[in-house]
Parts: structure tokens; sequence; C-alpha cells
């Protein structure tokens, strides 16, 4: 009974919350509105038992989506609208309800043949984080080695793109070569803005 | 009142409609991150319940690698925003029209 309580009212505000994200022309709704979403659905892990996932759901979007927030305020002046193409919404509509009907016939069609079962059934006995950690460093280890790779991968790549003056190590250097390498940058952009 | 597996597929397909319709609605490109994260968030509540109902931690796994997947999108993409937005001063899709095909 509560299971179902909980279902329906944390549904309810994820849904409200996705639809605020999406449909609202204002930058700051949107991404209060979307962190407040990814806070809900780690609800629903919970109530499903994985307690893990659930934890790793608040911590790594509560992060990220506070990063996008501050680009967003960085970004954006937030009391703007932000002008969005209404080309034809009533064909925006039909495709995504076709494709998630679409989504329902792929996701129900091994569920309705039940044919499937459990490589690793779940064990009562342990706590969720202890056969997580079990499973994740015995059967699903490579993954576990190349997902790390890659997010190594995409910290360079974030550090490289949006970093300025890589080159050169702003720590080791005395405050006049700083104060000379500040001049120059200033007067490349002058230079630039006569070009 | 019993909680199904089917109530959870329907709901996470429901969220998959609706970041699917910001995909398509969206021309800021920030906005469009939003929208990919909430397919990517849909689809592990999809997992999760999976997991749950058949007694499987496999969908555990899969959601948990998927979280990685989206950190790691978001780090990218806003790097590439940021030098985009260096360079031109905006982020609208319909700006980016520099390839012709």
């Amino acid at each position: 009974m509560f299971e179902a309580i909980a279902f329906y009212l944390f549904a309810a505000l994820t849904i409200v919350m996705f639809t605020i994200t999406v449909m609202t022309s204002q930058a700051l709704y949107a991404l209060t509105a979307m962190a407040a979403g990814m806070i809900f659905i780690s609800a629903f892990f919970f109530i499903l038992g994985a307690d893990f996932l659930g934890a790793i759901q608040i911590i790594v979007y509560t992060g990220a989506v506070m990063a996008l927030y501050a680009f967003g305020m960085m970004f954006f002046d937030t009391t703007r609208n932000v002008i969005e193409k209404r080309s034809n919404p009533r064909f925006v509509v039909v495709l995504g309800g076709l494709a998630a009907v679409l989504v329902v016939f792929i996701v129900l069609a091994p569920i309705v043949t039940n044919n499937l079962e459990a490589h690793y059934p779940i064990d009562l006995a342990v706590g969720n984080t202890q056969a997580i950690g079990m499973v994740l460093f015995t059967k699903y280890l490579v993954p576990f080695e190349l997902a790390a790779v890659m997010l190594l991968v995409a910290m360079v790549a974030g550090i490289v793109l949006a970093g300025k003056k890589m080159d050169k190590s702003l720590t080791l250097m005395a405050e006049e070569e700083i104060a000379l390498l500040h001049a120059s940058t200033a007067n490349e952009t002058t230079e630039e803005g006569v070009h | 009142m019993e909680i199904t597996l089917t109530h959870y597929l329907v709901l996470s397909t429901l969220l998959f409609a609706i970041g699917l319709i910001g995909v398509m609605r969206r021309k800021n490109l920030l906005m469009l991150f939003f929208a990919t994260e909430i397919l990517l968030n849909s689809v592990n509540i999809g997992m999760a319940a999976i997991s749950h109902y058949r007694g499987d931690y496999t969908g555990q796994m899969f959601a948990f690698f998927i979280i990685a997947i989206a950190a790691s999108e978001v780090a990218v993409g806003l790097g590439l925003l940021i030098v985009w937005y260096k360079r031109t001063g905006k982020i609208d899709l319909d700006q980016m029209t520099s390839m012709r095909g």
C-alpha cells in the first residue's frame, strides 16, 4: 500500500518536473526543475531496493546538475526567455508518442516471452551495496575498468577544451612574469581588434 | 494495489517520451543536454525495475554504467559548448550550419 502511494506520488512529481524542464522558456526554471526531478528519480531506486544506485544517483546528479546550473547562470541572462522553434508541435507530439509506444513493445517483448533467467540472482542475505560490489568487481571488472578509462578521457577532454593557457603554469611563475603574460594577452586582444 | 513491473516500464516510457519531445523541440544546446539527461534517466528507472522484479543484479549494473556514461557526456559536452561559445558567442543549433551536405 505504502509502496503504491510512494510510486504514484513520485511518478507524478517526476513527470511534472521533467515536463517543466522540457517545456519552459526560462532557463532558470528548466535547471531547477531538472535538479528536482533527478532527486525524485532516486526515490524509485530506493523503493526498488537498489540502495547503492539511489545514493549514486543523488551524488552524481547533484554534482553534475549543479555544474550545469553554474554554466547556465554563466551563459545566459536568466531573465531572458529562451527562443525555441515551434514549427509544428503536433508533429513533434505524434512522433514522440509513436517512439514511446515502440519502446514499450521493445521492453515488453522479452517479458511476455518470459524466457529470461537470472545470471546474478539477488541474494537477500547480504546488503545491496555489498552484493553490487561483489558482482561489479568479479563479473563486471573489465567494463568497470573501461568506464574508469572513459571517465579519465572525459576529464582530460573537459580540462583541455575548457582550460585557458594550459601550456603555462601560473603556480610556478613569479608575479612579474604573470603580469607580463597578462600584458601580452591584452596586447594580443587589441591587435586582433585592429585586424 | 500491487505495483508491478509494467507500472515502472510505463513510467519509464513516459519520461523517455518527455525527453524525446525535448530533444526535438529545443534549439538551445544547453537545453538539449537537459533533454538527453532525461532520456538516460528514464532508461535507468526501467533497468532498476527489471533488476528488482526479475531478481537479477545485471539491470543495476547497466544502470550504473549508464550513469558513468552520462557523467562523461556532460563533461565533454560542456567543454565543447564552452569552446563554441568563446568562438561565436551563441549556443543555438541553427548557427551550426558550417557543414554543407
